[in-house]
């Protein structure tokens, strides 16, 4: 760590990398941003940015299930309770009673108020309440040691199923033509998303953490060519926003993880017209 | 592949299986037995038996609602069904896990995603994550593959939402001949596609099944296209109520009470 942070201090002479708790969450911000970065491509192309909303959701009743178990690190009850979540979700869906939005809304409101009231039940919700908005600047030097492992893990899995993610999302009946099954295929993204979600919700938020995953794939969206371009641009624009959020609200005093959201709304603003004018341009 | 191979469109094979010859186009490709599809709301299928040969352009025919679409599902194996299809490869081997190639109707996608054609064919080719980039050696591949389905090779780099109608057939058929399968389907390929580019598609599969010899199973309204282009026909209606060489089946009494063909005149077909 002390190699790192004399690192930082060497290329970032400046007043907000003075402080340790600045310099742990300036690095946990490069590691966290291109992993939202990169697993956003997909949610948006699988258009499940409302089911990693509900993941995000159930992190509350995750935190309530560990209070109430009497454990210290609330991790593994809100990974354990994401992962059935999420395959709950994904199972009921698939039974094709109801439309996949209506059934994730149930899920979702579900998640978020049985949180809430089993968290009020146990001692008052306030004490949580900073789950809702997240704080970066909390992070731990094991627990940046924590994401670089996810970061690596995720690349590998983003390097080893990337294509039949690909494939799966086009159209299942294609997939499966290539002896690609959609459905398995599916299970081992929204795993990838829950362990994404539950890990990083404490520094970032149950409010806003599926702002960061969106974001800046949509921007990516509206300026990307092809799948290379469109990955390079998520990543670069969640790494901008990022460093930009946190060093700006470190000088106007506010929030981190809000003040990273609102640079990333801007940076999709900005592509947006940068998208429609080339749009136009183009079909001129 | 068998070079002694001699027979066209239409030939009937099963004199000369008789006879000892053994090219490609006597032996059974698809064999389905028994097959039923049950849903919710009852049956779908039932008793479906039909064996399709390689080098054989079987055309499914039915009105709405018969269970073509419901048949290449199974086919696919995205529905559970009772019964059993086997496959077999042209060297008379079992093929247990089938290449399937699957043009399908109207593809349903999200024509806003920036994946291009070239992002879609090197992900079926090679393991080499597209995100990273396309290798130049899958590159010049996928290139080969979209000329080997008739579309030009600079569509490599369009976004797969931006292409016309014809374009994306062809593309998709591109797609579906790698790895070449033991089976191409055909779900009504040419519904988005202008007359010329039909007929255009229509030869492009024939050369490819005379070239290859892969069995193909075409799902068709048209039937002017069925007459032209299939060699052998089956009428569906929850089962097979009628399977045969093209212009027996759509002579047939049954093809004509389901589409409502006038009576053919003496000496006509």
């Amino acid at each position: 760590m002390d190699v790192l942070y004399s690192l930082i201090d060497t290329l970032l002479p400046f007043e907000w990398t003075e402080f340790h708790f600045m310099k742990n969450a300036f690095l946990a911000v490069l590691l966290i941003t291109p992993l939202f970065g990169l697993v956003g491509t997909m949610i948006v192309n699988n258009r499940m940015s409302f089911f990693s909303d509900a993941l995000g959701h159930s992190a509350l009743t995750g935190i309530a299930i560990g209070v109430l178990m009497g454990v210290d690190n609330y991790l593994l009850s809100m990974l354990g309770f994401a992962l059935i979540f999420a395959v709950g979700i994904s199972a009921v869906i698939g039974s094709g009673v109801s439309s996949a939005d209506t059934i994730i809304g149930v899920f979702s409101s579900t998640g978020l108020a049985l949180g809430v009231v089993l968290l009020s039940a146990s001692g008052g919700f306030a004490k949580y309440s900073g789950y809702l908005i997240g704080d970066i600047l909390t992070v731990q030097p094991e627990e940046i040691a924590l994401l670089a492992g996810i970061l690596v893990a995720v690349l590998l899995v983003w390097g080893l199923f990337f294509n039949r993610f690909l494939l799966a999302s086009i159209n299942g009946d294609l997939a499966a033509s290539k002896n690609i099954r959609e459905g398995a295929v599916q299970k081992v993204f929204v795993i990838l998303v829950a362990v994404l979600v539950t890990v990083s919700i404490k520094w970032v938020g149950v409010l806003i953490i599926n702002s960061l995953l969106v974001l800046p794939a949509a921007s990516a969206r509206n300026v990307a060519r092809s799948m290379r371009s469109y990955h390079g641009w998520s990543v670069a624009i969640s790494m901008f926003s990022g460093v930009c959020g946190l060093i700006l609200s470190y000088y106007l005093g506010t929030a981190a993880g809000g003040t990273i959201v609102l640079v990333a709304a801007v940076v999709f603003a900005l592509t947006f017209l940068l998208g429609f004018v080339s749009g136009r341009r183009r079909a001129a | 592949m068998n070079e002694q191979h001699q027979h066209v469109c239409g030939a009937d094979c099963s004199n000369c299986a008789e006879a000892g010859c053994n090219c490609v186009d006597c032996q059974c490709s698809v064999r389905i037995r028994n097959l039923g599809v049950r849903k919710k709301d009852g049956v779908i299928l039932h008793d479906v038996n039909l064996d399709v040969r390689h080098g054989e352009i079987m055309a499914l025919i039915g009105r709405n609602g018969a269970g073509k679409t419901t048949l290449l599902k199974a086919l696919l194996g995205r529905i559970p069904y009772t019964g059993e299809i086997q496959f077999t490869s042209h060297k008379g081997e079992r093929v247990e896990k089938p290449k399937i190639g699957y043009v399908p109707q109207n593809l349903v996608f999200d024509h806003s995603s920036p994946m291009t054609v070239g992002d879609m064919l090197c992900a079926n080719l090679s393991p080499f994550p597209v995100w990273l980039g396309r290798k130049k050696a899958a590159r010049d591949r996928a290139a080969a593959m979209l000329e080997r389905a008739g579309a030009r090779p600079e569509l490599l780099g369009k976004k797969l939402g931006s292409l016309s109608g014809g374009e994306l057939q062809r593309v998709l058929l591109a797609f579906a001949l790698e790895p070449m399968p033991d089976l191409l389907l055909l779900d009504e390929p040419v519904s988005a596609v202008d007359r010329r580019g039909i007929e255009v598609f229509y030869e492009l599969v024939c050369s490819l099944r005379a070239r290859y010899h892969m069995p193909v199973i075409l799902v068709s309204h048209d039937l002017s296209h069925v007459r032209q282009y299939a060699t052998s026909a089956a009428l569906l209606d929850r089962t097979v109520l009628l399977s045969g060489e093209v212009s027996e089946v759509m002579a047939s009494r049954e093809v004509r009470e389901t589409f409502g063909l006038p009576e053919p005149e003496k000496g006509g077909r």
